[in-house]
């Protein structure tokens, strides 16, 4: 079974069933690791990518789904101004400890700049409240999205 | 198939961080990929594992293991202040187990012991090696040493304006003999100690390209999944191998006595397989019967036995009599699971006669050592690759993943990757032990503390791991309650073992949180009881004058004393435990639906010397958020046999929404480095329980709060 997908702007064709999750193909057969397995049930958020600009659980979309759309990946997204704000946002605030929610913050954080390129804390704890960090680094991830859009704006001013 | 060894070296130390390319940090790769960063030999050795290279460059192979904590920013600062280089221009590597390398340190990380236990040998190590650069320029140009320094990479003589890089200088300071003494560098002069320092690995792995265990890939390899028997101490009954290789991808099912494996080309195809084996198992009635109130009831019943004694001092009955006040009450905590967010996994390839092992483990060494014990091979055939890890907290002190891995890896030709499912994680790990304590405080008529009777049940790690020469006290349980910060006429600690079929392990503060939550809810009450303030009460009798300073100082910032609105209420809570000194006062709100919710938490750390204050502050952050998590809401509950819990709906953990405001204070000092990987989580269950009593005037004494305060 094959199927056929937009990654990061490239299109790749995977010996693949369109059943299997976004998560395992990312990871697995495309080979783009930044992509995490923590829960495989939508609760934790640290296989998050975007598709259509949008945050989807990798996990929860079936590469099938994402056919035809445009996903991005944290290894594609860091490529981009959004992403560029963000890692500059968050290596200014230092916000990583082990780092292994990290990508998927900050796919979260990005879908959430582009719905809402100013959100204040409340929107920024709703926008963020679908990613679970164990390390406790919500504080900095809160800081930096901030800042991130504060360096966004200013590129696009 | 037999990997290729990339460079030919046994040791390949892997660097995370350089400055030697360019600004940007150094990715692990895969060592299978063929294209191993292997770090050049150090030129010039301060020890095993600090040293400059050829070109010039400190080379550190970090002796303790990184999980999140900041170990490697924080090692590589110290390394940095001692060859005057900067942090982010020293070659850092992560090592692979081996004991002998890094002997007396173990590289086994754990117990907040990194900093303390490599500050001193670290120093020496910096010292001898820049004071062997310095005496090779000195004797080139013909200078007193005295007069020359080490400054940004290169040794400088003030008088003659002379400046050579280490690069000119390392062939010469190498070829000379290490100086067997030399002075390190006195805080008065420190550049990079005490400033905060971006982590170093932050970067790579806010990009994702930060290879941690699980991302690990080798060619050839295959992916499995792995099911253990639910029950503890049950057995495989059977499974459908034929459905499971029904599955498109799957290439295999093995079995063991009490596991299932399905072998496939990708994670996907073998979870599927493991979904369509529908493993069967069986226990005895004992296990199969096994339930969580019998459990945690024969803990608490374990109190009423008289306990081995880990600390006793003065007479605990004279000193009872005519006792003015007396404060008795049992705690209890339960069973926790580490939740990493990195589940657990491994990487292997058995073949001719060695074993190749990639993981993310707190114990590089030990886990080696395991390995080789469980395949039955020489140490010298083992290799472990250590890697970063997605979240430690004690769980990757066990070798298990190591040993689950290999026995599935010794029965096939190629490598293989084997991922835990969350809920394989969450039923399967090393559980922080339930426990049970009672206290019992006599004050005497002029206010002290007569007599302070302190027992302790549960679970003992150590008498697992000592196995023989455990002598009936545990003295991870007992570390806190043996050494109060609370001075009483009389003592007594006793400690009980009480195990389950539940199997334990370190978790994040382990004795000492449970001590600390315990003394810390125990004075409170004492205090309420006899109508104090609970700061002024444990302020009238901490004589440390850094354990005062600290909780005076977390008053003063915290606004103690202020009047709250209805439902709010401030809980505080002192710590003297893995060398460092922390107060923390905790804000909570409960709503009418008794749910808690933490506001704002005030914390002041004396870590003595801080190397890096923005890694304090965020093992602090982190400390809080997990702690918060756990005092709440954790709880892993069994139920014939089995965990009930499973995933991160049942139990639950902080989100970003839930996460409260943190206010922290370092005290500057250059007093020995404690530990702080612990202390926060230590400090916070306390100070949460007392804030939960203040908001509410209920006293919640068996853990979590949330089920404690019930809901409405």
């Amino acid at each position: 079974m094959a199927v056929t997908l937009t990654i990061n702007g490239e299109r790749r064709t995977f010996d693949a069933p369109p059943e299997m999750p976004l998560l395992w193909l990312l990871r697995d057969v495309a080979r783009l690791p930044g992509t995490k397995y923590g829960c495989a049930a939508g609760l934790c958020g640290a296989c998050s990518v975007l598709l259509d600009g949008m945050r989807v659980f990798g996990c929860q979309t079936p590469a099938g789904d994402a056919v035809g759309k445009s996903i991005t990946t944290i290894e594609g997204l860091t490529e981009q101004p959004l992403g560029k704000a963000l890692i500059a946002a968050w290596n200014e605030v230092d916000v990583v400890q082990c780092g292994y929610c990290q990508p998927g913050q900050i796919v979260a954080a990005a879908s959430l700049l582009k719905d809402n390129p100013k959100p204040d804390d409340e929107a920024i704890d709703s926008g963020m409240s679908g990613n679970i960090c164990r390390c406790g680094t919500y504080p900095r991830i809160r800081a930096a999205v901030r800042r991130a859009a504060e360096i966004h704006a200013g590129e696009k001013a | 198939m037999t990997l290729k060894r990339v460079d030919g070296a046994t040791r390949r130390d892997v660097l995370i961080g350089s400055g030697a390319v360019s600004s940007a940090l150094m990715v692990p790769v895969a060592l299978g990929a063929g294209r191993s960063r292997a770090a050049t030999p150090s030129a010039l050795a301060g020890n095993a594992w600090l040293g400059v290279d050829g070109e010039g460059r400190v080379t550190l192979a970090l002796p303790k293991t990184e999980m999140g904590q900041g170990i490697l920013t924080t090692i590589t600062m110290i390394a940095a202040e001692e060859l005057a280089v900067k942090p982010e221009d020293v070659k850092v590597s992560i090592p692979d187990g081996d004991a002998a390398r890094f002997a007396p340190i173990d590289q086994g990380t754990g117990g907040s012991t990194s900093v303390r236990d490599v500050w001193q040998p670290l120093r020496e190590a910096g010292a001898k090696a820049r004071l062997a650069l310095v005496m090779a320029a000195a004797k080139q140009w013909g200078v007193p040493v005295a007069e020359c320094d080490a400054h940004d990479g290169a040794v400088v003589h003030k008088p003659g304006g002379k400046v050579l890089p280490y690069a000119a200088l390392v062939a010469a300071a190498a070829a000379a003999p290490l100086p067997t003494e030399a002075p390190v560098r006195p805080a008065s002069s420190y550049g990079v100690i005490g400033k905060s320092h971006r982590r170093l690995d932050g970067d790579a792995k806010a990009r994702g390209t930060a290879e941690f265990g699980i991302d690990v890939f080798v060619p050839g390899m295959k992916y499995a999944a792995i099911m253990v028997c639910p029950i503890f101490g049950g057995k495989l009954a059977g499974v459908d191998e034929a459905a499971a290789r029904s599955v498109s991808g799957v290439i295999g099912v093995i079995r063991g006595d009490d596991v299932v494996y399905v072998l496939a080309e990708n994670t996907w195809a073998a979870r599927q397989g493991m979904t369509a084996a529908k493993a069967q198992w069986t226990a005895d009635a004992a296990h199969n019967g096994a339930q969580h109130a019998a459990i945690i009831g024969a803990v608490t019943a374990a109190l009423d036995k008289p306990g081995f004694v880990a600390a006793t001092s003065g007479d605990l009955d004279a000193a009872r009599v005519g006792a003015a006040h007396r404060f008795s009450a049992t705690y209890t905590q339960p069973f926790l699971a580490h939740a990493t967010m990195e589940p657990a996994n491994c990487v292997a390839h058995v073949h001719d006669g060695q074993c190749e092992i990639w993981n993310g483990t707190q114990i590089p060494s030990d886990a080696r050592k395991a390995a080789a014990t469980r395949l039955g091979l020489p140490l010298e055939k083992v290799t472990l690759h250590n890697r970063l890890m997605g979240g430690g907290f004690g769980r990757r002190l066990e070798p298990d993943m190591v040993e689950r891995c290999l026995d599935l890896a010794k029965q096939v030709p190629f490598p293989v990757k084997l991922i835990w499912s969350r809920e394989e994680d969450m039923g399967h790990d090393w559980y922080r032990p339930a426990y049970a304590d009672r206290i019992d405080i006599a004050i005497g008529t002029d206010g002290r503390i007569a007599a302070w009777e302190h027992k302790i049940a549960g679970s003992s790690i150590m008498a697992r791991l000592m196995g023989p020469a455990f002598k009936g006290v545990d003295d991870d349980a007992v570390e806190g309650a043996i050494t109060p910060i609370y001075p009483a006429t009389a003592r007594k600690v006793t400690f009980q073992q009480q195990e389950s079929l539940v199997p334990t392990g370190w978790w994040r503060g382990v004795g000492p949180l449970r001590s600390a939550f315990v003394m810390e809810s125990a004075v409170d009450e004492l205090a309420h009881k006899l109508g104090q303030d609970p700061i002024t009460w444990r302020l009238s009798h901490i004589e440390d004058p850094r354990a005062r300073a600290v909780l005076e100082m977390a008053r003063d910032k915290s606004g103690w004393g202020e009047k709250t609105a209805p439902g709010i209420g401030r809980g505080v809570a002192v710590i003297h435990l893995w060398d460092t000194y922390m107060a923390a006062v905790a804000e909570v709100a409960v709503d009418k639906d008794h749910q808690i919710s933490v506001k704002r938490v005030t914390i002041v750390v004396d870590c003595g010397q801080a190397i890096n204050p923005s890694g304090v502050a965020a093992q602090i952050d982190s400390g809080v958020i997990f702690g918060t998590s756990a005092a709440l809401y954790g709880e892993v509950t069994i139920a014939n046999g089995r965990v009930e819990q499973s995933n991160y709906h049942d139990y639950r953990v902080l989100r970003m929404n839930e996460a409260p405001v943190i206010h922290t204070t370092v005290i500057e000092n250059h007093e020995k480095p404690g530990g702080m990987g612990e202390p926060p989580n230590a400090v916070i269950f306390p100070a949460l329980a007392n804030a939960v009593y203040a908001a509410t005037g209920k006293r919640v004494r068996a853990l979590p709060l949330q089920k404690g305060l019930g809901t409405a």
